[in-house]
C-alpha cells in the first residue's frame, strides 16, 4: 500500500488551514467596530447565496469550459428555497428538490 | 420543572440543527462514495484516499486533486489550486469570528479545521436562530457534515462501484438546495436579502468567467458592501412610527 500520497495532503493541508484558521485566531475580532461586524453579518447570505446559484447553474469541472445550464437543478433549488420559506423546514424543502430532480432524470435520461 | 424547561430550552433548537444537517449528512456520504471511487480508480490506496478526507477535509479540492493526480500534474500545481479553490474559507472564518471570540485559542484552532462550506452554512443559521454561540452546536454541525465524509470515503474505496450513481438518484441537488434553503434562515431583513441576491447575482458570471471559487469569494466580498449601502426606504418606516428602520428584526429560521 503506497502512502506518498500523504505528503500531498499534508501539503493541501498546510494550504487550507491558515484560510480557515487565521480570522478564527486573529485577536480582536470581538471588538471590531460595528461596521466590520456588519459586514460579516452579511458575509452568511451572500457566500450561501453565492454557493447555491453557482452550483446549481455552472456546469464544467476545474479543467474544463464553464457554461451556464439553468435547468432542472436550479428549478429545484428555488423550489427548495420556496419550501423552506414556507414551511421552515429545510428538510422538506431538500426532499422537494430531490424528487423534483430525480422525477426529471426519471422521464427524461439524457 | 424550571430545569427541564431549561433543557428543552437548549435541546430544541438543537433538533432543529439536526434535522438541518440530515439531507447534507445524505449528501455528504453521496458524495464521499463517489469521491473514494475516484480516488481508487485515479491510484490512490486507501490511506491515501483516507488521508485527503481527514486532512483536507475540502470535496472540490479532493475531486481537482485526485483528477490532477490522475494526469501525473506536478504538485505544486495541485498545491497551488488547492489553496485558490479553498480561500473561501476565509470569510466563512471571518463571519464565525465575533461569535466565537471567547473561546479558548485551542479550540478555535480545532474548529478552524472542520470549518467547511457545509459546517458554516449549518453553524450560522443554528447561532442566528438561538441568537447566541453554541459550541455543541458547532461541533454536532461539524460531526453530521465530516463523518459521513471520511466514512464513506472508505465505503466508496472499497465499495463504491456496488452503488448506484448519486446524480441519478437527485443527490447532487442536495448541495445547492441546502445552501439555498440555509440563506433564507439568514435572511432576517432588506439588507441580508440584498446581500443574498447580489451574492448569486455575482457569482454566477464570475464562476462562468474566471472560476467556480472565485465567483464565490468575490461575491462574498462584493455582496456584504452592497448591503451595507443598500437603505432601507425611508417611506416603509416614517419617523416616530415605531417601525424600526433595521427592518426586519424578526428572526426567520428554518424549523425541524
Amino acid at each position: 500500500m503506497t502512502v506518498e500520497l500523504v505528503v500531498l495532503a499534508l501539503l493541501m493541508m498546510a494550504v487550507t488551514y491558515p484560510s480557515r484558521a487565521v480570522p478564527l485566531l486573529a485577536p480582536g475580532m470581538e471588538r471590531l467596530p460595528a461596521r466590520a461586524l456588519d459586514y460579516l453579518r452579511f458575509v452568511g447570505p451572500a457566500s450561501l447565496a453565492a454557493l447555491a446559484a453557482v452550483n446549481s447553474t455552472v456546469t464544467g469541472g476545474v479543467d474544463e469550459q464553464r457554461t451556464l445550464q439553468v435547468g432542472v437543478e436550479a428549478l429545484a433549488v428555488v423550489v427548495c428555497i420556496a419550501v423552506v420559506a414556507w414551511r421552515r423546514n429545510l428538510f422538506l424543502g431538500i426532499a422537494a428538490a430531490v424528487v423534483l430532480v430525480a422525477a426529471v432524470r426519471v422521464v427524461s435520461p439524457g | 420543572m424550571r430545569r427541564a424547561a431549561g433543557e428543552r430550552r437548549r435541546t430544541r433548537p438543537r433538533r432543529g440543527l439536526v434535522l438541518d444537517a440530515s439531507g447534507i449528512t445524505l449528501s455528504a456520504a453521496g458524495f464521499g462514495v463517489v469521491y473514494g471511487l475516484a480516488a481508487r480508480e485515479a491510484g490512490f490506496s486507501l490511506v491515501e484516499s483516507l488521508a485527503m478526507s481527514v486532512f483536507v477535509l475540502a470535496g472540490a479540492a479532493q475531486f481537482a486533486a485526485v483528477g490532477l493526480v490522475a494526469q501525473n500534474a506536478p504538485w505544486p500545481v495541485i498545491v497551488g489550486l488547492t489553496a485558490a479553490l479553498n480561500a473561501r474559507h476565509v470569510l466563512y472564518s471571518a463571519a464565525l469570528a465575533p461569535w466565537l471570540a471567547t473561546r479558548g485559542r485551542l479550540e478555535r484552532a480545532a474548529m478552524a479545521h472542520v470549518l467547511t462550506d457545509e459546517t458554516f452554512a449549518l453553524v450560522l443559521a443554528h447561532f442566528q436562530r438561538l441568537g447566541r454561540t453554541d459550541i455543541l452546536g458547532y461541533w454536532l454541525a461539524a460531526a453530521f457534515v465530516c463523518l459521513p465524509w471520511i466514512g464513506a470515503t472508505v465505503v466508496g474505496f472499497l465499495g463504491g462501484r456496488l452503488i448506484p450513481d448519486p446524480d441519478r438518484l437527485g443527490l447532487d441537488v442536495v448541495f445547492p438546495a441546502a445552501m439555498a434553503g440555509l440563506a433564507v434562515a439568514l435572511v432576517t431583513g432588506r439588507r441580508e436579502f440584498v446581500a443574498a441576491v447580489v451574492g448569486a447575482a455575482v457569482a454566477v458570471p464570475v464562476a462562468v468567467a474566471i472560476d467556480p471559487s472565485v465567483g464565490i469569494v468575490v461575491a462574498g466580498v462584493v455582496a456584504p458592501l452592497a448591503a451595507i449601502a443598500f437603505r432601507v426606504p425611508s417611506a416603509a418606516a416614517p419617523e416616530g412610527s415605531g417601525v424600526s428602520t433595521q427592518a426586519d428584526d424578526a428572526q426567520v429560521g428554518t424549523r425541524g
